[in-house]
């Protein structure tokens, strides 16, 4: 029998090891698997390359994996925000790597690497300070740059409903980069608010189905308005 | 002369904005355009974060924190509404799907290059976030801004000084005192502000300005 239910957020990641490559979803705090977040930091794995869309907010989550300077390199498109202090004082002091990408060749070059791409030409950011250096390609009118997908040991997402098989939906907004990173990474875990019976899910309304997931664990939700 | 507030610069674009039309409203200024389109009008809002159809702010007390929009401010879903995920949400950008982007500027060239993302300064932590995607994926880009900067320099030039957002996107240019479009022999002044003449936009402004109307409402 499948089984991809795992006892707990520690237990999901146990064997994450020190240099890991590790995509983390959510857009902000919407869709941050912070219970996950919560249990790499206690596992301890250093030196750790994150991919996100930002680089933490506040003090919780990947703010606080951040602060505890487990991560040497992220790549993200807006790292900057009124409540990204933790990564804004590593970065002045030099102690944390960023790779800035747009947000688009961000979610492109995850999926990319999801779905067997070995390198894709995007038009975004030709011509502008974040293509300097990159391959560019004149075809049929128009400028394109080169970019090249973005692989990962694990993926650390936030599911709404999901069965042991790994199927999994999402909760409005939370959505975002989930289901494409869940495509990219070896190991694709899963923070859920409920673990249904196989067959409670709409066959027509699974976002991501299981073949993407290894790890799936149930968290309750901290939502006030959470259904 | 008059110049636009922020809130009538928005109601000026929102004029433009035609029934049926898919439009990104980049964060700060260009999301008051929101507020100001006419009750009635079926113009379906997008957000980078996977969202079709966002509606206004919620009641205080309803604010759920998985439905925000790219600014991360608690919105609302309209009825017809989608979510999807980043992937198909860059597809609409990047594939040209989206009618309008209604972007802010730091400066605008003539040649309709934008910055917006990066002051230049070397000590300032970079964010791109959706920018560069929504200026070369929208049909039409849309600036909105005001015309100097708050030590009276036009944000509209020659060359763009700032670091670059998109090159030749920009297709019209709001600002506190004209409408002004962007075309391949340069930059068409559509309407100013009242009391404003053409000439004296013209002395505000570091480049040259064609005629195309006279002052509008």
């Amino acid at each position: 029998m499948i089984d991809k239910t795992m006892a707990s957020p520690e237990a999901a990641l146990a064997d994450v090891p020190d240099g890991a490559i590790i995509m983390i979803g959510g857009f902000g705090n919407a869709g941050m698997p912070a219970a996950l977040i919560d249990a790499l930091i206690a596992q301890g794995a250093r030196n750790l390359t994150i991919v996100n869309n930002n680089a933490g907010n506040g003090d919780t989550g990947l703010a606080a994996l951040v602060k505890a300077k487990r991560v040497r390199r992220i790549l993200c498109s807006f790292p900057r925000q009124a409540d990204s202090w933790h990564f804004d004082a590593l970065y002045r002091a030099g102690k944390i790597e960023l790779e800035l990408v747009p947000q688009g060749t961000l979610a492109e070059r995850i999926r990319a690497a999801g779905a067997g791409i070995g390198a894709f030409f995007t038009p975004t950011a030709h011509g502008t300070r974040l293509a300097e250096g990159k391959e560019t390609r004149h075809i049929e009118g128009r400028d394109y740059v080169l970019e090249y997908p973005i692989h990962a040991d694990y993926a650390l997402i936030k599911a709404d409903r999901a069965d042991r098989w790994g199927n999994l939906t999402y909760r409005k907004s939370a959505r975002n980069f989930g289901p494409v990173m869940a495509t990219a990474a070896k190991c694709t875990v899963v923070q859920t608010r409920e673990i249904v019976e196989l067959g409670a899910l709409d066959p027509e309304s699974v976002v991501t189905p299981g073949i993407f997931v290894r790890r799936v664990v149930r968290v309750a939700s901290s939502l006030r308005n959470a259904a | 002369m008059k110049k636009r507030d922020k809130n009538q610069m928005a109601a000026r674009v929102a004029r433009d904005i035609p029934e049926g039309a898919y439009v990104n409203l980049g964060i700060g200024l260009p999301t008051l355009v929101a507020d100001h389109l006419p009750k009635g009008r079926e113009v379906i809002l997008h957000s980078e974060n996977g969202i079709l159809g966002v509606g206004p702010k919620p009641a205080p007390g309803s604010e759920d924190e998985d439905l925000i929009n790219a600014g991360k401010d608690p919105v609302t879903l309209l009825t017809g509404g989608a979510y999807f995920h980043h992937a198909d949400s860059f597809a609409m950008i990047r594939g040209r799907h989206l009618d309008y982007a209604i972007l802010g500027a730091f400066q605008v060239s003539v040649a309709g290059d934008i910055a917006n993302w990066h002051t230049g300064a070397s000590d300032a932590i970079p964010a791109v976030g959706g920018a560069m995607d929504l200026a070369v994926g929208a049909r039409k880009v849309l600036v909105m801004m005001e015309h100097l900067t708050k030590t009276g320099e036009s944000k509209i030039v020659e060359r763009c000084t700032y670091p670059l957002t998109g090159m030749r996107c920009v297709g019209r240019i709001y600002t506190d005192l004209a409408v002004i479009d962007v075309e391949p022999d340069g930059l068409h002044v559509v309407e100013t502000v009242d009391g404003l003449s053409f000439e004296e936009l013209q002395r505000l402004t570091g480049v040259p300005l064609k005629r195309m109307m006279l002052t509008a409402a």
